[in-house]
């Protein structure tokens, strides 16, 4: 868990999957059962190849800062008493990029390319709020 | 069909206020459809067509133009964010070289200091939970480029410096005095490598323009510029893979240049969208200005100053300096180009023979979905 702010997130037919996966402690795609790339932001069919039916897929939850800024003034208002706080965008390693933040004790550690893990602070029963935090020292390369 | 040629800008104005709180949305309509009526020496009963984007709400362009009591025979409220006005003056020409319409005003008018709820979209349960703001959107990018290229904090610095120097002329902008690279830098960190002073201004107010056909642009006593070419393009980030160091730039700039039968070294002045500096620098590279990475440089030399750079950029301030009203600065960049081809924008920053014009405008946030729309304009008889 980290001490950011938690806004509940909307879940609909198409994300439910998702989020009940999240509050389980599991990061999951959607992927084309046809083309077999994987969808995101979650939709019920696939923006690549047309295809009409996404499977669920279990991914590690491990990948590497693609970019990252440190948000100092003028946040976003759910996240105005958390200040300064990073957001990013993470490439998993199955090279999805999808925006989230970096949870860090100290903001100036992230650097592009740093290894970084999920991480999954819940909101309720239903969902949980996938971020990343560095992958501890030592630990870089380990399953 | 090409539309080289087929269509012209006949009148444009800029809203001169930078805080209006007194005066609706609708109200900005009505004064930026009269100012640039005016300048055009056209009356409203001239005007069949109406573009504006969707920031109103309700029917947009209908909506638009009932208020006003246009009879229209063609309507467009596309919205590429700030990029929509540059776009519809393109939709205008062609929608007049096809014969739906004769005059059309384009018309953006908003109130930024104003709050307005979000709609509800697919994306937000992905995205605005992480508290991304668009600073920091467009943070990212820069954070990119600079690891990637090598790009440095002073480069990007100098673009603010350069529109600052041409601010200085403009008795409307909303920040006047020239900044040194040093102030720059020395402003406070909004989100990381981006300070203050690369950002945009927040203003109220609007602009115009108004798009003829050939016949009644020959007829006007006012010197019409003419649309030599148009591109539009949109960049999402499918499946997360967005690369964050280009924008849809690459698309729409090479669509304008070939209707227009031009390449980027034909360009004596560039209105180029400028929400923050790096926005800029990203666009120079994309519409082929300088090779990809190689914007730090290129602006580096001093090459957006007019008149003395090998290409002057946005001479009224531009966004970081004069204008950026309701958070959408493409419109005032089709309205310096106007200026600089009619020969009109202050002496101290006019070019001198300027002949051919580029005005690009971006919107949306780059990180996760942008438009873009790139005009090239020119003299009347370019």
């Amino acid at each position: 868990m980290s001490a950011l702010p938690t806004p509940a997130p909307p879940v609909t037919p198409e994300t439910a999957p998702f989020w009940r996966a999240a509050a389980g402690g599991e990061l999951t795609l959607p992927r084309c059962t046809r083309c077999a790339r994987f969808v995101w932001y979650p939709r019920e069919f696939c923006p690549h190849c047309g295809g009409g039916e996404v499977s669920w897929q279990p991914v590690s939850g491990r990948g590497q800062i693609y970019s990252v800024t440190v948000v100092r003034r003028a946040p976003h208002p759910a996240y105005a008493d958390a200040v300064p706080y990073c957001v990013a965008v993470v490439e998993l390693d199955e090279g999805v990029r999808l925006l989230t933040n970096i949870v860090s004790s100290e903001l100036d550690a992230p650097a592009i390319g740093q290894p970084v893990e999920a991480i999954f602070d819940p909101v309720d029963d239903e969902r949980a709020i996938v971020r990343f935090r560095p992958v501890p020292i030592g630990r870089e390369g380990a399953s | 069909m090409s539309l080289r040629g087929r269509a012209y800008i006949a009148g444009a104005y800029e809203h001169p206020d930078r805080r209006l709180p007194d005066r609706s949305t609708p109200q900005i309509f009505r004064d930026v459809a009269a100012g640039a009526l005016a300048d055009a020496g056209l009356d409203l009963g001239d005007i069949d067509a109406v573009f504006c984007d969707s920031n109103i709400g309700g029917l947009s362009s209908l909506t638009v133009s009932e208020y006003l009591g246009v009879r229209a025979r063609y309507l467009d409220s596309t919205d590429l964010g700030g990029s929509s006005y540059l776009a519809h003056v393109g939709h205008a020409a062609a929608a007049i070289a096809a014969g739906k319409c004769s005059a059309a005003l384009v018309l953006l008018a908003g109130r930024a200091n104003t709050p307005v709820r979000a709609p509800e979209l697919p994306e937000n349960g992905f995205e605005p939970i992480y508290g991304p703001t668009v600073v920091a959107e467009y943070a990212l990018v820069a954070a990119r480029h600079q690891y990637e290229f090598g790009t440095t904090a002073e480069q990007l610095a100098e673009i603010k410096v350069a529109a600052s120097q041409h601010a200085q002329y403009n008795p409307h902008a909303l920040l006047p005095d020239p900044v040194t690279v040093d102030d720059v830098l020395a402003s406070p960190v909004i989100a990381d490598p981006l300070h203050r002073l690369d950002c945009c201004v927040i203003t109220d107010g609007g602009g115009a323009v108004v798009v003829v056909s050939p016949e009644i642009a020959r007829s006007l006593p006012r010197t019409c510029v003419k649309v030599l070419g148009h591109g539009e393009a949109v960049k999402h980030a499918i499946n997360g893979g967005g690369d964050l160091t280009y924008s849809p730039a690459v698309w729409s700039g090479p669509a304008a240049f070939a209707e227009a039968g031009l390449t980027p070294g034909d360009v004596d002045y560039a209105s180029i969208y400028d929400s923050f500096t790096i926005t800029v620098l990203v666009a120079l590279e994309d519409l082929g200005f300088c090779p990809k990475g190689k914007g730090g440089a290129f602006v580096a030399d001093g090459a957006l100053r007019s008149p003395s750079g090998s290409l002057p950029f946005n001479t009224d301030g531009g966004g970081l300096c004069s204008n950026h009203p309701a958070f959408r600065g493409g419109m005032t960049k089709v309205i310096e180009a106007v200026r600089q081809l009619r020969g009109e924008a202050h002496p101290n920053v006019q070019v001198p023979d300027c002949q051919i014009a580029l005005a690009h405008g971006s919107g949306g946030s780059i990180t996760t979905r942008m438009g873009s729309a790139t005009l090239l304009l020119g003299v009347a008889d370019a």
